[in-house]
Parts: structure tokens; sequence; C-alpha cells
């Protein structure tokens, strides 16, 4: 059972999916039928005028009450590369005040005519309760507290796809902070879900406390496990897990689980690297090995438009079902 | 129209292409996905045969065009491939079926923003009528008067007429 | 007054039988009362039950401080409707409840309520943890329990001197378990479903670690314990076996460890979100079977009222607490396969007990005691609407649930707070 399987009203007349709120919600179909829509709009993205009529006359509102200035661009791209107007209400501006109830500013949003919300917040669950809150609204996720990060896995699968010819089959490592980290979950699920290998690397306090029932394994030998692996997706490390109690320091996280050099020539021909970004260059990754061939990083960055303009016409224009997809 | 029918037109509206356009430099003939792909590669061969020269070809999927987006399932089928700058060019449009003339109407819309053609001509191999925007083709292979809900398949093998079929 | 027509049930037994009120007291229990003195009020109580009325051991009544979300007189109605006639009012109020003057200002809020308040005191100085409260003073007005309920007291060295301390006055001391070092914030039950979820977790230890060490103090120092809303598997073994070896602890536990589990959550509502948080499906059939087999003696509400606004934040941001008064005996009947006499025997003359009312409440229902009753018809179907409460606020996560047990009158002192589900004051 899945949390978003509690949400009410998850299709819409046409039987399209009303919201993305966790990868679950699209299952393996849906997330092919991204895949293939992304290829047309990476293809739309290459022309003179990278723009199509297709969500003409559709608002899309941005509502980042977590601050991330790079999805957000990302989102709002996509959505005027697909005609739709575009409303920001970001947590710097007084647009959003804190003391106000949460729902009263999602309905007061919803009641100035918007048709879809990307929410990102610092808060876990919060676009599951946006989308219980709304009437007609489809709500996106764009990244919950430590639980989901769903467009980020899907421009992962889609850089995997294109670098390799598909997930099936491949042996996959995440490295590093799983514990609180929105991308590794979203990952799992996709990765695991179109047939990949995946295991997780990380020092046992930095693993959820419970992976009953996650399609992974688990290794604290990174070194171990490397050789053998197809990607290595690392994980960002942040400075306050120090302050927690969950690490000594950097250095020793660096030295156990870093992607350092020395390791980066221990990956087998074909294999490649990939971060969610912002990078900590030094820390879960050497420097240099961000700029090799073996990296594909910049290719993230430059699919996720293309996959949010998928995920937006899926939502809002296509009228698909993905059940049926 | 059998296969054989099909060559026959095939090979006339190239040659009326011809007529029209004489110098193949010029010319982009462009496919609809996915009927129209057939078609325009036929032509686009003629065309470079009767000419000796080389014509330009390209494939477009007009589905973020359509403007029944949202009424029902609408998903891009197949590729788009333009390969030239559009600017300055006579684009022959190809099409297997014209019908209410929407998807040209979009095709025209998406043709748009590929650069500004000196002219856009439309081929198709059928035309049945029923139109519901003032668009009228410049080549056809046959004039088929049809009912509405009669379905029209156009291909290398020939032209069939057959009922909607009722769900 | 007479209640007419129900089944008479106490400690002593059932019988069928009609009780005759006066005065504030029981006059008479008897089989069909035939002559019934002029100017009677007749309270009709043909096919329920007539038991002595309810004791809450555990109720946030929020006032004084957080008025907004409920009062003593708000929350004594819902706690009258709920066939309540005495709660524990809980301390962690603003200011707390830790001088006797404090205690009058409750006390005096309690003087028109619809039941009977009895504040808790605090353990520590502004529930603080730090330096005893004044315990003894407040004894004086007549508290019997104290507790820091909120919190637990973290210093193992303050809560033995507090045990050793209350020794003398013959009180029982309260605890909320719950390390907070061990918790470190976390807002639901850690485990399976924070993992999935993405919420940071409190582990059982966090509950169990507690329950241990004060099990320790008080073997050590011979004071009254009582366990506020345990909720661990864990947590009621080890009580149990303290309880074998002769130990005087109580446990209570609360109606939505016994019907709700972490997997409520998945919905990111906050209503689901309580302290202790919501545990598995082991737990919840190890408090079922604890309350079965004796190892529990006494269901207490935990009633914790929050405004709409602070229930509609983001999950962790939001206060923990549930509502429980209008709905614990009807859970309670509907959801443990018990019979009646031990669903009241844990929700009437236990929690007297402990809470040192048994003089005013929990029966038995014989001529001589106060007339603190409530009739309940066992066979009421009825649907949970959080809106139609007589508390303030609205979180209570039961809503749309069908439950068979409701409270029909309630009488406090021999007059009649509630009638036929109404509330008359």
């Amino acid at each position: 059972m899945t949390a978003t399987q509690q949400a009410e009203k998850r299709t819409d007349a046409t039987g399209a999916p009303r919201h993305l709120l966790a990868i679950d919600d699209l299952g393996p179909e849906g997330i092919g039928e991204v895949m293939r829509l992304t290829d047309s709009f990476v293809e739309v993205s290459r022309r003179p005028i990278p723009k199509v009529p297709a969500l003409r006359g559709k608002t899309v509102a941005s509502l980042f009450f977590e601050d991330s200035t790079r999805t957000r661009l990302s989102f709002e791209t996509a959505a005027r590369r697909l005609s739709a107007d575009v409303m920001t209400f970001s947590a710097g501006s007084s647009s959003l005040s804190k003391g106000e109830s949460l729902r009263d500013t999602v309905l007061t949003v919803e009641a100035m005519g918007v048709d879809a919300m990307v929410v990102r917040h610092s808060a876990a669950g919060v676009p599951t309760q946006v989308a219980g809150w709304v009437r007609g609204a489809s709500v996106v996720n764009a990244g919950d507290g430590w639980h989901e990060h769903p467009t980020q896995a899907l421009l992962d699968c889609y850089t995997i796809g294109r670098r390799k010819g598909g997930l099936e089959g491949l042996r996959i490592a995440i490295v590093g902070d799983v514990r609180h980290s929105r991308v590794a979950r979203s990952c799992v699920t996709a990765f695991a879900g179109l047939g990949a290998h995946v295991t997780l690397v990380s020092p046992p306090t930095l693993l959820p406390a419970s992976l009953a029932g996650w399609p992974v394994e688990v290794s604290h030998d990174f070194d171990s496990v490397l050789p053998k692996l197809d990607v290595v997706y690392l994980l960002r490390l942040q400075k306050e897990r120090m302050t927690e109690a969950l690490l000594p320091s950097l250095r020793e996280y660096t030295a156990t689980y870093g992607l350092t050099r020395r390791r980066a020539e221990l990956l087998a021909p074909g294999a490649i690297v990939m971060h969610p970004g912002p990078v900590n260059r030094g820390v879960e990754v050497a420097a240099e090995v961000v700029d090799m061939d073996v990296s594909a990083v910049t290719e993230q960055v430059a699919n996720g438009v293309a996959v949010r303009m998928a995920v937006l016409y899926l939502l809002l224009g296509s009228g698909v079902d993905l059940a049926s997809a | 129209m059998d296969a054989e029918d099909v060559r026959r037109a095939t090979w006339r509206m190239a040659h009326e292409i011809v007529e029209r356009n004489p110098d193949p430099s010029q010319l982009a003939i462009i496919g609809l996905q996915t009927g129209g792909v057939w078609l325009a590669e036929r032509l686009a061969r003629i065309v470079g045969e009767v000419t000796g020269g080389d014509v330009e070809m390209g494939t477009l999927d007009v589905a973020f065009y359509r403007d029944d987006i949202g009424l029902r399932p609408v998903l891009p089928e197949a590729a788009t491939h333009i390969p030239v700058d559009l600017t300055g060019t006579t684009v022959v449009l190809v099409d297997d079926v014209l019908f209410t003339g929407r998807t040209i109407r979009a095709a025209l819309n998406a043709l748009g923003d590929y650069g500004r053609a000196r002219a856009v001509q439309l081929a198709v191999m059928v035309d049945r009528g029923h139109r519901e925007l003032p668009i009228r083709p410049d080549y056809v292979g046959k004039n088929l008067p049809t009912r509405r809900d009669e379905m029209v398949d156009a291909t290398e093998e020939g032209v069939v007429i057959g009922d909607v079929q009722v769900p | 007054m007479v209640l007419k027509g129900g089944r008479v049930v106490d400690a002593t037994g059932s019988r069928p039988a009609d009780v005759l009120v006066q005065d504030g007291e029981i006059v008479s229990v008897t089989a069909k009362v035939s002559a019934v003195p002029p100017g009677t009020v007749v309270l009709d109580a043909g096919g329920c039950v007539v038991a002595p009325g309810l004791v809450d051991l555990h109720a946030h009544l929020r006032q004084p401080g957080n008025e907004e979300a409920e009062t003593v007189e708000t929350g004594s109605r819902a706690a009258a409707l709920g066939g309540y006639t005495a709660v524990v009012a809980m301390p962690n109020t603003d200011p707390p409840i830790d001088t006797a003057a404090a205690v009058r200002e409750v006390l005096d809020l309690g003087e028109e309520a619809c039941c009977d308040v009895r504040p808790a005191g605090a353990i520590t100085v502004g529930r603080r943890g730090e330096k005893l409260a004044p315990l003894a003073e407040m004894a004086g007005m007549g508290v019997r329990i104290f507790t820091d309920d909120g919190s637990g007291v973290q210093d193992a060295r303050i809560m033995r001197r507090a045990m050793e301390y209350a020794t003398a006055l013959g009180v029982t001391l309260a605890e909320h378990c719950e390390d907070a070092s061990l918790a470190g914030g976390g807002h639901m039950h850690e485990g399976e479903w924070s993992s999935r979820l993405g919420i940071a977790g409190q582990p059982a230890e966090a509950e169990e670690l507690m329950v241990m060490r004060d099990l320790a103090l008080a073997r050590l120092t011979g004071c009254r314990l009582h366990f506020l809303h345990l909720s661990t598997a864990g947590s009621l073994a080890m009580v149990s076996g303290a309880k074998a070896s002769g130990l005087d602890v109580t446990v209570e536990v609360t109606p939505h460890h016994f019907t709700l589990t972490d997997a409520c959550v998945a919905s990111y509502d906050p209503l689901f979100k309580v302290n202790p948080p919501l545990r598995t499906e082991a737990d919840v059939a190890a408090v079922r079977s604890a309350l079965s087999d004796g190892a529990v003696d006494a269901i207490a509400t935990d009633h914790a009222p929050h405004t709409q606004e602070s229930k509609e934040m983001p999950f962790q941001e939001a206060p923990p607490g549930m509502l429980g008064l209008e709905t614990a005996l009807g859970l309670a009947l509907t959801e443990l396969a018990l019979p009646l006499e031990r669903v009241l025997a844990l929700m009437s003359w236990q929690p007297a007990r402990i809470a040192g009312l048994a003089s005013d409440h929990g029966g038995p229902v014989e001529p001589g005691r106060p007339a603190n009753l409530c009739v309940i018809d066992p066979d009421a179907r009825w649907v949970v609407d959080p809106a139609a409460s007589a508390s303030r606020s609205r979180n209570n996560p039961y809503g749309g649930r069908r439950l068979t047990g409701r409270v029909r009158h309630t009488l406090l002192r021999g007059e009649p707070v509630v009638v036929d589900g109404e509330a008359q004051r």
C-alpha cells in the first residue's frame, strides 16, 4: 500500500492521472510513457523556436515553500515551452506567509484559476495534503522533505536510457545519505520498477530505520561493489549530518564512500556516474571525476526540462489513462 | 483503389509537383506522421529521379498542435525530423487522407516554428470530403465521396473504405 | 428523579433495577419501582445499562492558556456526553498547574462544569524537569495525581527524589514515558512506515527505556506509580512482569492505541499525529490482549484538542494529539471483544480508584452513594461526526466510523447534565 493510494480522485474524467505525488503514481508503464513523450520534447527543445501550443490557455503555478531556483526554473521553462502561463509563489517573496494555514494558502492560489500546482516543501507529505484539498487542479511533487522527488527520478531514468539503452538488468548503486534523501526513495522505486538491480551503499547510520519491502540490496563496502556497476548514483551529503552524530567526519565519509580518483579507476568500462546536484566536490565525489566522460551529470540537468514538459503534458493535456497505456 | 492504382496516382502527383516546382533544391517534402510518410518517401524519390537531383524529405508529428488536446487522448506517435531551415523553401505537406482539414491546420502551425516557408502546398492520396476548415489540396490521388462515419485507409497496398467499428 | 427500566451494572454485579435519586444521592435501587412520588422526573432507561459514571484519568482541558482549542466548560461538556462524571485535568496548561494557586484556578473553573474536574499537578516546576514542584501544597488542595505529562521527567535523579518525596503524601506519580534523547524529535513511530514516508520517527525504545527506568525507581523508592498512555508491546510486557512481582503500579491505554496503527499516517493527515505515536499492528494486538487479560487497569482518553489551523499544517510541523472524550466508550464497546462489565471496570471503577475518587465516583450503585451515573444504550448504532462535537476543536480521527454503544443520559451529583444524548447546559 503506497502513500498516494490514500489520495482521492486519482484520475479525471478522461482517465488521465490527476497528480504526480510519487513515482508509484505512474508504475512501469507510466514511466515508459513519460520516456517516450520526453523524446518528442527533446526534439521540440532543439527547434529554432522550442515551443508548442499544447497547453495554451492553461496556468501552472509553482509553489516553492523550499527554495530551489534550479528546479523551479526547470519547471517554469517546461510550462512556458508548452505555451502555458506561469505563476510563481516562492518562499523568498512575501507571497507565501509562514503563519497562514497551508490549506488556506493552497485554496487561495487555486481560486486564482490554476490548472496545475508544482509544489516543493521541506516537510514530507505536503503535496499529498495539497492534492487532498484542491478541487480540480493537478499537483506535481517537486520534492517534499525526505519523501519523494518523482521528476528527478524520471529524468534520471531518461538519462540512463539514453546512455545505456534501457534499465532492464542494469546494476545500479545508490551511494550515500539514503535516509534523508527523497531522490533515493523515488529512484529506488523507479529503477527497480524498470528492472534494474539496485544496491544501497551507505554507512548504517545513513540508511532508513527499516528497509522492509524495499527492492534493494545493501552494502557497506563500496570498493567491492564498484567494479560490477553499470551506474554509480551519488547522493549529496549535507554537513549537518556531522552534528547529528550520524558520522564522525566528512573525511571519514569520503574515505569510505566517496567516489575518489582512485575509485573512479575501478569502474568498469561503460559505467556512468550520476548525481542529482548540487555536487559537493571533494566530499561525495572528487572534483575531476565530475568533469570526466564517465559523468552524466550535465545530461541529467539538460534532460530535466524535457522530462518536466512530458509530465505536465501528461497531466494537463494528453487525456491518457496510464493504467491502460 | 488497388496497389496499381495507387502507384499510378503517385507517379502522376510527383510529375504535377515537378511541373509546378521546377527547381528541386527549393523544395522540401514533409510527410505527416504516421499516415503520410510512405507517400512522402515515394514522392521524394520520384521527384528526385525526374529532376535528376536530391530533394529534401522530412517527417512531422502534429500531436502538440492539435485542437482537441484535453478532449481525448493525444500522444505523439512518431518522430518529427525536419532536416533544414524551411525559410524560403516551398514545402509540400503530404498526408494519406484529407478529411476535416484540422490535421493540416495543425501542421501549418507546426511548420511555422521551423522558419517562414515561401509557400506550402498539400499533397494527399485521398480527398474524402467533409471539410470543417477552409483547406484545399494542391495534388490529389483520388477524390472519394464518403459517409462521415466511414473509415478510409490509404497505403501502398491500396485504398479501402470500411465501416467505423462500434464498440 | 428515577432512572426507569434499566439494568444496573457495577463492580458487584448486574441486576435489573430502577434507580431513585434525590438531593444528589442515590436513594434506592430496586426492581420495578411502582410508586413514584409526584413531581419526580422519569428518565427512561429501557434497554439500557445504568452504571457508575465513567472516570477519565487523562484529559487536556487547555484552560488556562489555550482557550481557543478548549475550555474547562467545553471539555467537561464533551466529557459528560461521553458518559464521564469525573475527569483528571492534565497540568500542561499555560501557566502550568504547579502551584496551589494554579490548582485553585482550575478548581474554580470546574465549579460550573458538566463533570467533576480534578486537576493533576506537575511534578516539577514549569514541567521543566529541574526542580520539584510544591507537591505537598497541591496535595493539600486535594490533588492526588502528579505528572509532567506532555513530557517525561528526563533526569533519573529528579524522578527518584520526586518519588521518595511523594511516598510521604500518599499520592500517585504518573509518567509520560518518552526519553527525549532517543525520541530525537520523531513525529511518528520509527519503523517500516516512517522509512517509506520519509518522516523522522521515534523508536519503541524511547518509551520502553523510561518504563524500565521508572519501574526500577519505583522498586527503589516504594512510590505508587501510574503509567500514562502505554503504547508498545514491550512496555506492557515489562509492567505486567513488575505487577506480578508485587510492585504497586497501574497502567492506562488510550482508545487510539487499540484501534489505529502507524499505517494511518500514509495520508500525511496530522489528525493521526499523536504522542506516543500510533504504533504497529503487533503493538495494537498487544494492547488489546493486555486489556483483556488484566495487565491494563484503565482506558484513558488523552483528549488533546487542537485548533483546526494548527492541524492544517505539514505533518511534521503540526502539534500531536487527538480528541477522545466523546468516542472512547463507543470505541471500547465496538472494537474490543470484551463484556460490558469489563469495559466499565476499565473506564469507571478502576480509574476512580487510581484517581483517588472512589468515594464519589465509580460506584457501586447503592443507596447513600453520590448519584454520579451514566445510562448507556449498548445497542445504539451511530456514526462519528466530528462536526457535531461539544469540543471547541475538531481533531477527531474517527470521522465516519460506525460504532455500537452510546451514552444516553449522564447524571452529575443527581443533576441530569445529559438527557437523550443532548447536553443540558
